[in-house]
């Protein structure tokens, strides 16, 4: 099966009088994975959210392969969709196991646990284990889990790593682009770090005042494309290599 | 210690009718507040209300909660053409439920509005559907508080059944209600070491089933659950073994004379071959009406308290004429029947000590009304508000210092200690006698006859057996012997059980 291609048509969202998404529109190719850049309030959660209906826009329309995911109920519509994020949300009341399993249980189906915890590297071990006996980083990992256990064609990633150690964020956002590219994935990767998104993302989305504002690919970013929005965020990252660099050549 | 003993033996029937009033209500209220909770947690708007609702009623004292249900459910009956009744189970089962409401349903929106809204989040995404989610997540996350609440409100519907006595629905309040009348400490203290009990252990049992619920533990709550159903079953075992027709309920208000002659009345009605239940501490105003709806087959009320309160008449003919009158009102009205008069007449009658009458020259309600305006006036709880009252003061133009209500014993004690100069006293008080009180005549005839007089339910007057086996009682008792079976109840030492009293009545005066 071929990868699911994504679409936004003139999507708008308005909190009180304000957009917060303001008629974006953009087509994703299936199999890519984009990351949404943007600083806090840019409206990039906000956009993601719009594809599994945790946000119902107030006007545009969101296309997966075509068909529009307003079309029948939200429930059946998530759950061909993964969707991680910074909370994590595991049940504390249920084991690590059936944090996993419970998209396949409200689906009336069986979930493959182990392949699943041996996916996210986790030792089986831990499927009888409440959430609460995790680090974060073991959290998370249950968190994609979760979101993989169902066999989505989309992935939704919001800030997932973001409250997690550099190490373990490093580690997992490799984990996570090895996972995309095996599963045949589309992913959505909504982060406010530019390096992050560079060197995960097949492509940038640059997001600013619920409008995109850049959108280019890494190498293009790094030689300056993608528009004054974008170079401005690529501004940390680059300063911090040029600092890291002069530190290496002794000050 | 032999009393306390004796007292406990009265608990299991007592204490089967308040676990199942008291579990009915939890129950009912349970059934109200939870899904009220779940509605509440998706709207602020309808939690604001609800809470705000459930708080009020929390600041009603529960006595007057389960009296106004009286009235209102009178009114309800007579909305839809009778039938519901407005004494009895039902009223204190409605007050209670109010009661088990607020703290089911406050720990109910808490434990609902302390999820983490990451949890929430992640439940709508995996793709739950609004129920699932319920089912799932919200209730099981909620779960031990709303154990908490519901335990709290186990607590506080044991405690305040208790006062459903008042409403003619029997509980462990009966022992406390009628021990505190006649002074028996020891069925007060067996009264309240049930009730205690009872909240003790099911706040224990309950506090079980939320441990092993909060800490995951299946198997404290699968005991905690089995021990309560197993006690619940094992308390209201009582109650299985029904008598159906042949059991008949003798009702009394709330003094000693009224306790005796319902023990009077039952210890026939069993010789008879019924099976007697006893509804003590009756409101005056609710037993005539649980006598009509039949929820008391028989008791004994006073010609004076029917002529003024029920057929609302200010005039006062002779004795003997009123009794006739009411026998003829009871039956055309509500069917109820007039079996006949005791014979003697329990009247309110203004006492005053013998020195302090004579101290201030009053013989009389003429001579007190000069007087008055430098006296206090101790009255029993329903005096004041009573047409008697306002028909003596229509006779006679009294004005006292001051006015305080005591319950019946504490009158006497009043009285006794100076804290009151005038009493509204019972003509068949053995107390009158006792302490040597002088009692005030009425030569303007302002207070009616009170001839103790025989009531029974519409029900009961078609049932000749049952009249039969009360008809001895007519005109039998005199009141000198009725003061001296008061005063074997009411005095300080050697007290005797309304029971004993009834025995050493009816020995007495010859009733086999």
């Amino acid at each position: 099966m071929p990868a699911q291609s994504l679409v936004f048509d003139g999507v708008t969202k308005r909190f009180g009088g304000t957009a917060v998404v303001d008629d974006v529109s953009v087509a994703i190719e299936g199999g890519s994975l984009v990351a949404l850049v943007g600083t806090s309030g840019s409206g990039k959660s906000t956009l993601l959210k719009t594809i599994n209906r945790l946000v119902e826009p107030d006007a545009g329309r969101v296309l997966i392969d075509g068909s529009d995911v307003a079309e029948g109920p939200a429930p059946l519509l998530r759950r061909g969709i993964g969707y991680v994020f910074q909370g994590i949300g595991l049940f504390p009341h249920l084991t690590v196991a059936e944090n996993v399993a419970i998209g396949a249980r409200i689906a009336g189906r069986d979930a493959d646990v182990a392949a699943l915890l041996d996916l996210v590297a986790l030792p089986r071990a831990m499927a009888d284990r409440y959430p609460s006996a995790l680090s974060g980083g073991q959290q998370q990992r249950v968190g994609i889990a979760r979101a993989l256990a169902p066999k989505p064609g989309v992935l939704l990633l919001d800030e997932a790593f973001g409250a997690l150690d550099p190490v373990t964020r490093d580690t997992l956002g490799q984990e996570i682009r090895a996972l995309h590219e095996r599963l045949g994935l589309t992913t959505i990767l909504v982060t406010h770090d530019m390096a992050e998104a560079l060197l995960l993302a097949t492509r940038v989305l640059v997001m600013q005042a619920g409008r995109i504002v850049g959108d280019a690919s890494p190498r293009d970013l790094a030689n300056g494309g993608g528009g004054e929005a974008a170079q401005s965020l690529m501004a940390v990252p680059r300063h911090q290599a040029e600092r890291l660099r002069a530190l290496e050549h002794g000050g | 210690m032999s009393a306390f003993f004796d007292a406990m033996g009265r608990v299991p029937p007592l204490l089967a009718q308040h676990v199942l009033l008291a579990g009915a209500a939890l129950l009912l209220g349970m059934t109200i507040s939870l899904p009220l909770a779940v509605w509440s947690a998706r709207r602020p708007g309808v939690a604001r209300v609800a809470l705000g609702a459930a708080s009020l009623v929390q600041t009603v004292p529960g006595l007057a909660l389960l009296a106004l249900f009286y009235p209102l459910l009178l009114w309800l009956s007579g909305l839809v053409g009778g039938g519901i009744p407005a004494l009895g189970f039902l009223p204190a089962l409605l007050a209670l439920t109010l009661y088990a409401v607020l703290p089911i349903l406050r720990n109910g929106v808490a434990g609902l509005g302390g999820i983490d809204p990451a949890v929430r989040e992640a439940a709508d995404a995996v793709g739950m559907t609004a129920a699932q989610k319920l089912r799932l997540i919200e209730a099981p996350l909620a779960l031990p508080v709303v154990v908490a609440g519901i335990r709290t409100a186990a607590v506080w519907t044991i405690g305040a059944a208790t006062l459903s006595t008042t409403v003619g629905q029997p509980s462990l309040g009966d022992m406390i209600f009628a021990g505190l009348q006649t002074q028996a400490w020891a069925l007060v203290l067996a009264g309240c070491v049930a009730a205690a009990g009872l909240a003790l252990a099911v706040d224990a049992l309950i506090g079980l089933i939320e441990r092993g619920l909060t800490r995951r533990r299946r198997g404290l709550w699968v005991t905690g659950v089995a021990l309560l159903v197993a006690g619940l079953a094992l308390a209201t075992a009582p109650l299985w073994r029904h008598g159906g027709e042949r059991t008949v309920v003798v009702g009394a208000k709330n003094f000693s004379e009224q306790y005796i002659l319902a023990r009077l009345i039952g210890d026939r009605l069993e010789k008879a071959g019924y099976l007697v239940e006893y509804r003590d501490g009756l409101g005056s105003a609710v037993v005539f009406g649980a006598l009509s709806s039949g929820s008391v087959d028989v008791y004994v009320d006073y010609a004076g308290t029917i002529w003024t309160a029920e057929i609302k008449r200010t005039d006062t003919p002779p004795r003997a004429e009123m009794v006739a009158a009411i026998g003829d009102w009871a039956k055309r009205t509500r069917g109820v029947g007039l079996v006949g008069a005791l014979g003697f007449e329990n009247a309110y009658a203004f006492a005053m000590k013998s020195d302090r009458a004579a101290a201030l020259g009053v013989t009389s309600l003429d001579d007190l009304v000069g007087r008055a305006p430098d006296l206090v006036l101790g009255s029993d709880l329903e005096f004041l508000d009573r047409p008697e009252w306002a028909a003596v003061r229509r006779a006679y133009p009294l004005r006292f210092a001051r006015t305080a209500p005591y319950s019946p014993t504490f009158m006497y004690r009043a009285l006794e200690s100076g804290a009151a100069d005038v009493i509204s006293a019972f003509s068949s008080d053995g107390r009158i006698a006792a302490d040597r009180l002088t009692v005030l005549s009425d030569p303007r005839g302002a207070i009616p006859g009170y001839d103790a007089i025989l009531l029974v339910s519409p029900k009961r007057a078609a049932d000749a057996r049952f009249t039969a086996a009360l008809r001895p009682l007519v005109g039998r008792i005199p009141v000198e012997v009725m003061r001296e079976a008061n005063y074997r109840v009411d005095r300080d030492t050697r007290k005797q059980t309304p029971e004993a009293a009834a025995r050493w009545l009816a020995a007495k005066v010859g009733l086999k």
